[in-house]
């Protein structure tokens, strides 16, 4: 079941951060977990030891402009727990859903928020809460479909589901 | 209500009437297009699959294999084509840049729907096709069910008139709109208008292609005489047949931009991205460069080596500064070598490297160094993009590559003809 309303601390990140600046080509060459650890590497040195399970990224316009590497399955390895956006790159929006990575869109969600401040989000109702300044923003609810895919956990999953993976890749 | 190209083709692939902007539609896909690298990282062999007659497997990325990993993912991607009898496999020897093995094998066509792992897959825009960059997970669903859905996205068309200068072509055409406009994020492009008519089908290609990096959706030309005669004679005599589409003349747009082809000038676009970071090259800062690349799906066509060599053709590249050429495909090498065009850039000094991704997303065969500037054709400028992040890449076209690689710094390609 997915849970559509649900909690987290944020890391606030700026406009037009790109692909390239979360999953690096040298990264390309490793494996997920360790491909994680690249995340920011340039923008944010470090930050990868700080994040933790159930973190939430908020960004300013343009998200994710860039590659169609899946940035998403580096995120949801380091734990995180939602995107949520002023304006997404819509190749990276479509990637991170495809993952079973939650991504919403807010205005003026980058300025409403500071690193370390908890959000609440709500996904089918479209709406994200600074719960330390007691502010509330309305969002784009997501579409029925996009939902499904985060309910399966990501297209794989559904594929799975729908019985287009071998044995050894379904869950029960 | 009338509707735009891209509109056209997802209500059609939708077998809906209409389609407007914010509808989400469920389309059914033409060709499915898997690059190598699909298979070289968590590659999961499906127990079935939509139909192998509507899949392409292109080896481009990482050829030949310069890591394990990649090698790995060769010998899943030929597994997968045995097992379920894909005929349109480009191997190494056969391989190319997808987006150019697309083109040039008929395979992008008018009306209809492509789907491929690469951001730059709107590259088969040029030829009237509805294509975007997708995920690897997506495409993996697409060979599977054969479908995906869509956001219809609101369109922006440019309104092209006049024809280019000698000297400028579709890189400077692209960087001009990027560096005026800046970002068409969430927004589809579509050219048209007299202007199109003059403009060869590879720099269609090359502006086509470049959109992804205003983070457009689709990007698209019209299906006219130039397109239809270039298909018909890359496709195989046994192609079915197609049927672009046109905008309808009451189609609504987001914006409509005229632009005149005669007025402009060869651009350069500065370090760290395309929007808003892009000027005509005289106004551009003196720069030395170390590397000079010319390649990747968006200038490593024929066309594009060609213009390289007759800059380059009886001259050395500079002192201090490494010319990297790699064609796009493999057919592309071969027929530039036939036209001695891989000669004169040898003679001159560059390095022609094997047709790969390579370079362009500095993964293999001439990453950067820190404190090093690059000046390239390819397509993308992000920081770190071909190697460390301490190197400055700057983006032009093939033209302005190669005369800056004579001089060692950031040239007019206008200034060093003969
Ligand atoms: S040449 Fe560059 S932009 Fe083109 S497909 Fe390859 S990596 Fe992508």
């Amino acid at each position: 079941m997915l849970r559509t309303r649900f909690s987290g601390r944020v890391w606030v990140v700026g406009h037009s951060v790109n692909t390239d600046a979360m999953y690096p080509a040298h990264a390309m060459k490793m494996s997920i977990p360790e491909a994680a650890r690249h995340v920011f590497y340039e923008l944010r040195p470090g930050w990868v030891d700080d994040v933790e399970r159930g973190d939430i990224i908020v960004a300013g316009r343009n998200f994710g402009l860039g590659s169609s590497r899946p940035v998403a399955a580096l995120l949801r390895e380091l734990g995180i727990s939602a995107l949520v956006a002023e304006e997404f790159n819509s190749l990276f929006f479509r990637n991170a859903i495809n993952h079973g990575l939650p991504a919403l869109r807010v205005g003026g969600v980058s300025t409403a928020f500071a690193d370390g401040e908890t959000m609440t989000l709500d996904l089918s109702e479209g709406w994200v809460a600074n719960d330390d300044r007691g502010t509330r923003l309305p969002g784009d609810r997501l579409p029925d479909l996009v939902l499904e895919i985060l309910s399966a956990g990501g297209i794989m999953e559904k594929l799975a589901m729908d019985g287009y993976l071998p044995e050894t890749h379904r869950r029960s | 209500m009338g509707m735009t190209m891209i509109e056209k083709i997802l209500a059609r692939k939708a077998g809906v009437p209409t389609v407007a902007p914010g509808q989400i539609v469920t389309c059914e896909v033409d060709l499915t297009v898997m690059i190598d690298l699909q298979f070289a990282t968590g590659w999961i062999p499906p127990t079935r699959i939509a139909d192998p007659d509507r899949v392409a497997v292109v080896m481009d990325h990482a050829v030949p294999a310069p890591t394990v990993q990649d090698a790995e993912g060769g010998v899943n991607a030929r597994r997968f084509v045995a097992d379920f009898g894909i005929s349109k496999f480009f191997d190494v020897g056969a391989h190319g840049i997808c987006h150019q093995v697309i083109a040039e094998n008929g395979l992008a066509r008018p009306g209809e729907i492509l789907a491929c792992t690469d951001s730059h897959s709107c590259a088969a825009g040029a030829y009237n096709t509805a294509a975007r960059g997708l995920g690897p997970a997506e495409v993996y669903a697409i060979l599977c069910t054969g479908r995906t859905w869509f956001e219809v996205s609101p369109t922006i068309r440019y309104e092209l008139i006049g024809s280019l200068p000698d000297g400028v072509s579709g890189k400077d055409v692209f960087l001009h709109l990027a560096g005026v406009f800046g970002d068409a994020t969430n927004h589809n492009l579509e050219y048209g208008g007299d202007g199109i008519a003059s403009l060869s089908m590879s720099d269609r290609r090359t502006i086509a292609t470049q959109g992804a990096e205003i983070s457009a959706d689709f990007s698209i030309f019209p299906a006219d005489r130039a397109c239809r005669d270039f298909v018909d004679e890359h496709s195989p005599p046994d192609a079915a047949p197609y049927d672009g589409v046109e905008a309808d003349p009451d189609a609504r747009y987001a914006a409509v931009r005229r632009v005149d082809l005669s007025a402009l000038e060869p651009h350069v676009a500065r370090p760290g991205g395309v929007s808003g970071n892009s000027l005509p090259v005289s106004a551009v800062e003196d720069r030395a460069v170390q590397q000079c690349f010319i390649g990747s799906c968006a200038n490593g066509q024929l066309e594009d080596l060609r213009i390289a060599a007759s800059i380059v053709r009886g001259k050395k590249v500079a002192a201090g500064v490494r010319l990297l050429v790699t064609p796009a495909s493999q057919r592309v090498y071969r027929d530039a070598m036939r036209a001695g065009y891989l000669q004169d850039l040898a003679d001159a000094g560059a390095v022609i490297t094997n047709s790969t991704c390579g370079a362009c997303f500095g993964y293999h065969l001439g990453v950067l160094g820190p404190g090093e500037v690059c000046l390239t054709s390819s397509t993308r400028n992000f920081t770190g993009r071909m190697g460390s992040p301490d190197a400055e890449i700057y983006l032009a076209s093939p033209a302005t590559v190669a005369a800056s690689a004579l001089v060692g710094r950031v040239t007019d390609p206008r200034d060093t003809r003969d």
